[in-house]
């Protein structure tokens, strides 16, 4: 019992890297990863198919913020940051063009939009 | 192995308590999305999911990562994608046929994606292990502050593009919306 609390003390102390395992954060991406392909490539409806895509984003960006503190370094939170910022203009011009489809065509299912199949 | 084990090797047991928890609601919330035959539903699970993600930011230290992903995904792409659903008219019930036929393709590819990357993470960084404290040792004292400072001179020329962009992007989407347009 001793000598747990005093390893425990001597870890707190200590500042090498003995945190959680960089895998972990890592897998947890690329899972979320995986699940956003399948949504994207069985989905049929477009709005659905947006959301998949936010689920690939946001695996990206997890694996940035791990990678940024694996290397004690910010820039991983910065271009985190920027992704953020291109999945909102995406988001935005996206569904523009869901709106559009809809209104051409009042149906958002993409096997629908087959105007340029040959 | 017994907790004081755990204790002993260095695994912090908070953190990874923790980690599992929110990796458990992220993993079937997101398949909760991708599966679930509601629209409206899908959307109030991506909430969960994105919540799930913030505790992930919080515990690599990133809390203005944190913060910027409630106000935005949560707060603004969320609401976007409600009127989305809602302006394309899904009836607030069960939808017919959300998923294409030949989804096992798919799934098979999800499946052959995920063992790739499995097995290519477990073998490129195996052991590796997080500093116990991912706060960064900036000059500027908290992690927030360094990304300030980071931003703002080393990455001062991305973050104009970017704002450039998502200007261009707020004019492009007002002008395919409206509904005068010749």
């Amino acid at each position: 019992m001793l000598a747990t609390v005093a390893s425990l003390v001597q870890n707190e102390s200590s500042s090498g890297n003995d945190g959680l395992f960089l895998n972990q954060f890592l897998l947890l991406g690329g899972v979320l990863f995986c699940i956003g392909v399948y949504g994207v490539l069985a989905r049929r409806n477009a709005v659905m198919v947006l959301m998949s895509i936010e689920l690939i984003l946001n695996a990206v960006n997890i694996n940035l913020l791990a990678f940024g503190a694996m290397n004690n370094d910010v820039a991983g939170a910065v271009f985190a940051l920027f992704v953020i910022a291109v999945a909102a203009a995406e988001v935005g011009v996206g569904l523009a063009i869901v709106l559009i489809i809809y209104r051409n065509r009042h149906s958002v299912d993409l096997n629908d939009v087959d105007a340029m199949k040959g | 192995m017994s907790l004081a084990s755990v204790v002993a090797s260095g695994t912090p047991v908070a953190q990874s308590i923790f980690f599992y928890l929110f990796a458990a609601i992220i993993v079937v919330a997101a398949l909760a999305v991708v599966t679930t035959k509601n629209v409206v539903r899908a959307a109030l699970y991506l909430i969960t999911v994105f919540a799930g993600i913030v505790a992930i930011y919080l515990l690599l230290a990133a809390e203005f990562v944190a913060v910027t992903q409630i106000l935005v995904y949560i707060g603004a792409i969320m609401v976007l994608m409600l009127f989305g659903i809602m302006l394309t008219r899904a009836r607030i019930g069960r939808d017919v046929a959300l998923t294409h036929d030949n989804w096992w393709i798919g799934v098979a590819t999800a499946v052959l994606l995920a063992g790739v990357t499995g097995y290519a993470l477990l073998d490129a960084f195996g052991d590796d292990k997080l500093p116990r404290d991912t706060q960064i040792k900036g000059v500027a004292g908290s992690n927030t502050a360094t990304v300030s400072d980071v931003m703002f001179q080393q990455y001062l020329v991305p973050f104009e593009v970017v704002s450039v962009l998502l200007l261009a992007a707020l004019v492009g989407a007002i002008v395919l919306a409206r509904k005068d347009r010749g």
